[in-house]
Formats: structure tokens, C-alpha cells, sequence
């Protein structure tokens, strides 16, 4: 999947290009499809937060991306998981709580991480990783190299000082980092309209001096184009990019709620369905003759098996063990010989001090 | 070896950490060239420069937040946060984000960081510069929540803290900064915090705090000794892990046990610790547990924090209670 993306950013031509975005998307569609039904049949708990109808944001955005760069994302995050390439099958298997999954079955749905992959999550509270990628970057950038931080996040997450703490940091010190904002409209039930002062959010960028662009976020290879231009100004420049991807999700906000009905119609998200993002790089790719309903039918069909694949995977993988609530908290910094105390002769006695 | 307050202590483990490590780097507010708030990072600026001793904007949330994202990156930040009352603005990325790493990540992710920060009152700064509120982390699991209590603790805990896998909250005592002197070796050594201190030895009865209530309780137990009631007072040095073997040990070996701390007497970690000790040490305990406190109320202007703060005379009264309780 890396060696693939590698290939793409080489420049093998539109059709290679189109037809590995496509895939990726297909995929992504596919495998949470499947995170639906695993819900509704309770092999997933919790919560579940499904990018359907968003596929174009990530993908186009990762797609341009580096193996060496960072991606941070929020808790809708399975899909820039398999954007960013790891293995459907540990990424459902960490949604079903299980231990071959990427966060080894303790992270869930909304905390998917890969070293590997540079993948840091997967974040539960909106606006809590955006200065974890600010802070990233500042190490890129303190360490004098040339990768770059991508950074998800909600419309919602522009009303959170976080937000504005760390674009502030960014733009006073020019780190290499791209802010995508996925704006699908709706922080939970709540239209943009009615929670921020300003409808056109990227212009926020403007208070920290730091570019900015609005991208169609249905249309993967617009979201290619600007992303890959603020990459390119990091990466060679070291400045930020504030890009704000319009998109839309086709579901409710989570698995718990209905995707119409009540905060939006249902004339609106039919109106939406008619931009879907996998149906529109497919229109373009048939027009221009890269693709023929038969390959469409087999790609369909070879992610679905790689879905399937995922499930039985996922299925099949045993539950951490209870004791596994214990590990991770705190490392046993006793049993490291490299973390032993280093004397210093015998400590001082510690004596009251009267005027303390 | 040289006589150095807490303040220096400080300051001279940071730079010998950062001299010895280039992944060590600072960050906070006003910490460069104003030499921090305290001025516990005075001259480090000029030594290592801005790249590495970097002046934040005031944004207590994005401070912490990116010293993640540097400790995620490998990096071994050390943040100060100017008064620990101030660090509530940065309580998520504290709890929710900074402690919870490795724990959600399957240890794939950690987040090797320190939070440096003063707290505490008894310098007549009014609340939020006062607060006590050390207790309110020592329930974010995945943190490690410290308190020296003199500089050779300070210095050995700080090098420990900034070496350790762990994120930890190194919390200093503001009363005390400067006036509780003592030696400091000069070499890179490491205390070993998650062993509570002993540092006086009495058959009477045992007074256990951290940091600035560790001095307090010594002064208690000199005026104590005078009318014959030896004690043993113990330092406990970490919160969060709490050394549960070493203060049931010190407290068997009396029967009787005074806690003593800054923080309100609700919900305070003088709770947990006589919750631990009534289960643990519970066959050896002669006399009800005390706790000598704060009220609970919000820290008061100047005129009133020597009533609010738990003095030796309160120390000393509650001492005397407990050593002739049955």
C-alpha cells in the first residue's frame, strides 16, 4: 500500500492515479458499510462515527502525503486509517476490541494509531489533537527536516481555543503543518451557521497569517490539488496552510442517530447524495475512458472480500485479557536498568527549615 | 556540592539535563528571556538559546498540547505552567490527552514529558497563584504526580522525572522556593520518587506530607519533641503512584498518623492516604487518623492565608490529640 502511494506521487499517469483513489475510497465506503452492521449486531460498542459521503476529504489529502510525514485525525477516523494504508484488518479488528487490532484492542473506533504509519491517532474530544500537530510540526521543524504534518478536524472544532491557541503558534512560527478542516456542516445536529460568527471558516486563517484555501471536499482530486500545494509550501517553505474541504456525511453523526429528519431534511441529504464523492471520480473516470463497468464490478467485488476478509479477521482475534487494564498505565521504570537512581553519596539530611 | 535553594535546584537540573541531552527543550510562558516567572530557568536562555529555552504565547491548552506532540515525536519536553492553578486551562490535554498515550495506544504512542509547576500558598498571592491542586491530577491515570520538598529532592527527582518513560507533573512549592536551602551534589543524580522519604524518625507518632507541609510537619515535630512526643515524619514525594508499602511501614511502626496538606479537607489526597491506611494498616492504628488542611473554602486574600494554611501549631495540636487518643 506504501510502495503503491509512492508510485501515484511519482507521477504514473492520471488513470494509475485514479484508479488507486478510487480503490481507496471504494474500500473505505465498503469497510464502513461493514462498521454498520457490526454495530447494529453488536460486535462494535460504543460509539461509531462513520465518514461516509467525506471519503474524498482524506483520501485526496493522504494521498499527497509522504510515508515519512504525520496524519492526526479525530474520532472519524477509520477512514483516513485505511487512506493512510494500514490493514483493514487491524483496523477492524481495533474496532471490535480486539488484540490484533492497531491500538491492540484498548483504543477503539475513535483512537486507531500506527506507529508504523505516522498514523497518531484517532482522537476522542474535538480540537484536542490540533496541538498535538502543532506540536509535531514544531519538531519537524526543530529537528530540521522536511516532513509535514497533516491535521483533521471538524467545522465544529474552529469555535475551540485549541483551534486558535495552536494556529496562532503555527503562524508566529511558521511550522510545517496543514490544518484540513472537514466541513461537513454539522457539528453533531448544529449547522455551522448557527455556532460560528463567520460562515466562511478558512478566513479565520487570516488572524494568524497563515494561508488558506476552500476546496471542494466531494471532489478527491480537488482536494489532491490544494493539499498538495499547502504540502508543498511546508514541506519547501515551512509555513501552515488552513484549507476548509466542504463536504457532507451521508449518516447521522454517529451509529445513534438518524441521518435525517431532524436537525437536516430529507430533501437536503438527497440533494447531497447526488454529489457523492466515489460517484463522481467514477463518472469522470468512465467519461474519459479509464475505467469499464466491468472493472468497476470487480473492484467493487475485491474490496468487499477485502472487508469480509477484515471481519473474519477482526472476528477471530481474541480479546485483550482482563489483566491488560493494568499494562500500559505507567511503564515498570524499576525493572529498567538504564532508569536505575544514580546515587550521589549519601543524600542530606533534611532538616526543618524555621522561617519557611 | 553547594548549598542551593529549590529555585537553584531546579534550575541546575534543567541545565544539566539539557547539556546532556539534546532532546531536552523548555517551554512556557515568559521562561526565556525573562528567565521565568520564578526565574527558575534564568540563564538557561542565554545557554542554550531560544531554539531550545522557547518563550510560549499564553495558551496554557496548546502549551501542554505540543509538548505532546514534541514528546510523541521523540522529543523530551519539559513545560512550565507558571502557577499549577493556571494549569486547569490545560486540565484536558493534562488528563484526557497527555496520561491517557499509552494506554489507548497499546504502548505504541507515550508521552515522555514533564509539567513543571509551582503551587501552594504562603507568599501572600491570592487564589488561582495559590491553589493547592495537586490532588485534582492524582486521579489521570497514566501521570505520575510529584512534590519535592527540598532542593536535593528537587534536583534528583527533576533529572528522574525529565529520564522517566512517563509524563510527569512535577509540582513545586512556592513557599519555599527560595528559603528552604540545602545541598545539592553536583553531579547528574536521580531520586528515586516512587520511594516515600523518611525523614525523621520518632516512635510516637508518624506526620506524612509532600513538599512544602514536609517542612511544616518537621518544625510540628520539633515543637513535639519538647514536650516528649517523638515523631517520625514522612515525606511522601509521590502522589500518584502513592508509595502505599512506605507509609504503612511508617505508620505501624507508631500506631498514630497525622496527614497534613495545603488542599481543602474534601476529596482531598489526604482522603486516599487515610482511606489506605485505615484498610492496610488497620490492626496497628491506636488513634483515629488526622488530617490537618486547608478549609474548605477558596484561598483567601493575604490577611487570612496563615489561618487558611495548615501550620505548625495546628500540626502540633492535631499531633497531640492523636499520640494521647486510644
Amino acid at each position: 500500500m506504501a510502495k503503491r502511494r509512492a508510485d501515484t506521487r511519482n507521477g504514473v499517469g492520471d488513470r494509475a492515479l485514479h484508479h488507486e483513489l478510487l480503490r481507496t475510497m471504494l474500500l473505505q465506503r465498503r469497510f464502513e458499510e461493514r462498521c454498520a452492521e457490526a454495530y447494529a449486531v453488536g460486535k462494535i460498542g460504543g460509539f461509531c462515527h462513520l465518514y461516509i459521503g467525506q471519503e474524498a476529504t482524506g483520501t485526496g489529502a493522504i494521498s499527497v502525503l509522504r510515508d515519512d510525514d504525520y496524519v492526526i485525525g479525530t474520532y472519524r477516523d477509520h477512514a483516513q486509517a485505511i487512506a493512510r494504508g494500514i490493514a483493514p484488518r487491524a483496523i477492524m479488528a481495533e474496532l471490535f476490541g480486539r488484540i490484533d487490532g492497531c491500538s491492540g484492542g484498548k483504543g477503539g473506533s475513535m483512537h486507531l494509531f500506527s506507529r508504523e504509519h505516522n498514523f497518531l491517532g484517532g482522537h476522542g474530544i474535538v480540537g484536542g489533537n490540533i496541538p498535538l500537530a502543532t506540536g509535531v510540526a514544531f519538531a519537524i521543524k526543530y529537528r530540521g527536516g522536511d516532513q509535514v504534518c497533516l491535521c483533521f478536524f471538524g467545522e465544529a472544532a474552529v469555535n475551540i481555543g485549541s483551534f486558535h491557541e495552536s494556529l496562532n503558534m503555527a503562524g508566529l512560527w511558521k511550522l510545517p503543518v496543514i490544518y484540513v478542516i472537514e466541513n461537513n456542516r454539522y457539528g453533531m445536529g448544529t449547522a455551522l451557521e448557527r455556532a460560528s460568527a463567520i460562515n466562511d471558516i478558512a478566513e479565520r486563517a487570516r488572524a494568524y497569517d497563515m494561508p488558506r484555501s476552500v476546496v471542494d471536499g466531494q471532489d478527491v482530486l480537488a482536494v489532491r490539488q490544494a493539499v498538495g500545494e499547502a504540502v508543498q509550501r511546508a514541506r519547501t517553505e515551512c509555513v501552515p496552510t488552513l484549507i476548509e474541504a466542504r463536504t457532507y456525511r451521508f449518516m447521522g453523526h454517529s451509529m445513534s442517530d438518524a441521518a435525517a429528519g431532524t436537525y437536516r431534511s430529507k430533501a437536503e441529504l438527497d440533494e447531497q447524495l447526488k454529489r457523492d464523492p466515489i460517484a463522481l471520480l467514477r463518472s469522470r473516470m468512465q467519461d474519459k475512458g479509464e475505467i469499464t463497468d466491468a472493472e468497476v464490478t470487480a473492484l467493487d467485488a475485491e474490496v468487499r472480500a477485502q472487508c469480509e476478509d477484515a471481519w473474519q479477521f477482526a472476528d477471530q482475534s481474541p480479546e485483550p485479557p482482563l489483566e491488560a487494564l493494568y499494562e500500559d498505565v505507567l511503564v515498570d521504570t524499576t525493572s529498567d536498568p538504564e532508569l536505575a537512581p544514580v546515587a550521589a553519596g549519601v543524600p542530606p539530611t533534611v532538616a526543618p527549615i524555621a522561617a519557611a | 556540592m553547594s548549598v542551593m535553594n529549590i529555585l537553584e535546584a531546579i534550575r541546575d537540573a534543567l541545565g544539566t539535563e539539557m547539556a546532556a541531552d539534546d532532546r531536552v527543550i523548555l517551554l512556557g510562558q515568559d521562561i526565556g528571556k525573562f528567565g521565568g516567572i520564578f526565574r527558575a530557568t534564568d540563564g538557561l536562555y542565554a545557554q542554550f538559546g531560544g531554539e531550545r529555552v522557547i518563550d510560549m504565547p499564553l495558551a496554557e491548552g496548546a502549551i501542554i498540547g505540543s509538548a505532546l506532540g514534541l514528546a510523541l515525536s521523540g522529543l523530551r519536553p519539559v513545560a512550565e505552567i507558571q502557577f499549577l492553578g493556571f494549569a486547569r486551562q490545560a486540565f484536558h490535554q493534562i488528563v484526557s490527552q497527555v496520561a491517557r498515550m499509552r494506554h489507548r495506544s497499546r504502548g505504541r504512542f507515550a508521552a515522555s514529558m514533564v509539567i513543571r509547576a509551582p503551587f501552594g500558598g504562603g507568599v501572600r498571592t491570592p487564589e488561582l497563584h495559590s491553589d493547592a491542586v495537586e490532588c485534582q491530577f492524582a486521579q489521570a491515570q497514566g501521570l505520575k504526580v510529584i512534590a519535592p520538598s527540598n532542593p536535593y529532592d528537587a534536583k534528583g527527582m527533576l533529572l528522574a522525572a525529565i529520564r522517566d518513560p512517563d509524563p510527569v507533573l512535577f509540582c513545586e512549592p512556592l513557599h519555599g522556593y527560595r528559603s528552604i536551602k540545602g545541598d545539592v551534589p553536583s553531579s547528574a543524580y536521580t531520586v528515586d520518587f516512587s520511594k516515600a522519604n523518611v525523614v525523621r524518625q520518632g516512635n510516637d507518632i508518624t506526620l506524612i506530607g509532600w513538599s512544602s507541609a514536609v517542612n511544616v510537619a518537621l518544625r510540628a515535630a520539633e515543637a513535639l519533641a519538647t514536650e516528649g512526643i517523638e515523631a517520625t515524619v514522612v515525606d511522601i514525594r509521590s502522589l500518584l503512584p502513592l508509595d502505599v508499602g512506605g507509609i504503612v511501614a511508617a505508620v505501624e511502626s507508631t500506631g498514630r498518623c497525622v496527614i497534613v496538606h495545603e488542599a481543602p479537607l474534601t476529596a482531598g489526597f489526604g482522603a486516599e492516604i487515610a482511606a489506605t491506611l485505615a484498610r492496610e494498616a488497620f490492626y496497628s492504628l491506636q488513634a483515629p487518623i488526622e488530617r490537618v488542611t486547608g478549609p474548605d473554602a477558596p484561598y483567601p486574600l493575604a490577611g487570612a492565608e496563615q489561618m487558611y494554611l495548615p501550620g505548625v501549631d495546628r500540626v502540633v495540636a492535631a499531633a497531640r490529640r492523636t499520640a494521647q487518643g486510644q
